[in-house]
């Protein structure tokens, strides 16, 4: 293994390794649970992503062919964490997780709690 | 120089588990501990990747893709819950 190939693969190994536990420590320190939301759902996936790139240019260097699994591994990550930090997102606003902030941030609070999911008229029903 | 920087990164990883298995315990709410759950599943996958870094195989890549998909769906299938109280309605 050439020299530059493992240089560019240890900064990647380290600065994933450093932005997961990164997320892990704001999941700890930060003091509400609307912050705490921003920490993991970014930084570890910063970190995951940074691993998967070292990984990638080490084993297309050992087989010789490109590896597609890492790439598919990033891809659906890189998909799915936003997905789940909002349905997270909107798990806690019914379940009145208490919400740290100004008076703005409250009526906020309690005006995205009032609005109603949409609800899908049938199209029989309706009279033109 | 690869493997120094592989144990460094194995220990930094086992730091973080540590953390979020200590929110996953003290968390105030339900939310929290699922956020804890979330963190951790991304966490193993970063550590089953820096095994087969270290073995040098590619044969962990199917353990890591599968943890991918099965973590995403039961923490939909957890946030469905909390908001419905059923998840297949």
């Amino acid at each position: 293994m050439p020299f530059w190939i493992e240089v560019i693969a240890s900064a990647l190994l380290l600065l994933g390794a450093f932005f997961m536990l990164l997320g892990s420590i704001g999941l700890v320190r930060l003091p509400d649970f609307f912050t705490r939301l921003h920490a993991p759902t970014k930084a570890t996936t910063l970190g995951i992503g940074a691993t998967l790139l070292a990984s990638l240019l080490m084993f297309t260097y050992q087989t010789g062919e490109f590896g597609i699994k890492e790439l598919l591994i990033t891809m659906f990550l890189f998909i799915t964490a936003p997905v789940a930090a909002h349905l997270l997102a909107k798990a806690a606003l019914h379940h009145r997780v208490t919400v740290l902030g100004d008076e703005k941030t409250q009526q906020r609070i309690v005006q995205a709690r009032k609005q109603a999911p949409p609800v899908d008229e049938p199209l029989d029903t309706k009279v033109d | 120089m690869l493997t120094i920087s592989i144990m460094i990164a194995c220990g930094m990883v086992l730091i973080a588990l540590i953390l979020n298995s200590w929110r996953l315990v003290v968390g105030p709410n339900t939310p929290d501990r699922i956020i804890a759950v979330d963190t951790m599943y991304i966490n193993s996958i970063a550590l089953i990747l820096l095994l087969g870094m270290y073995r040098g195989s590619p044969l962990y890549f199917e353990g890591a893709l599968l943890i991918a998909l099965l973590g995403f769906i039961s923490t939909s299938a957890f946030c469905k819950y909390l908001l419905r109280g059923d998840i297949v309605e």
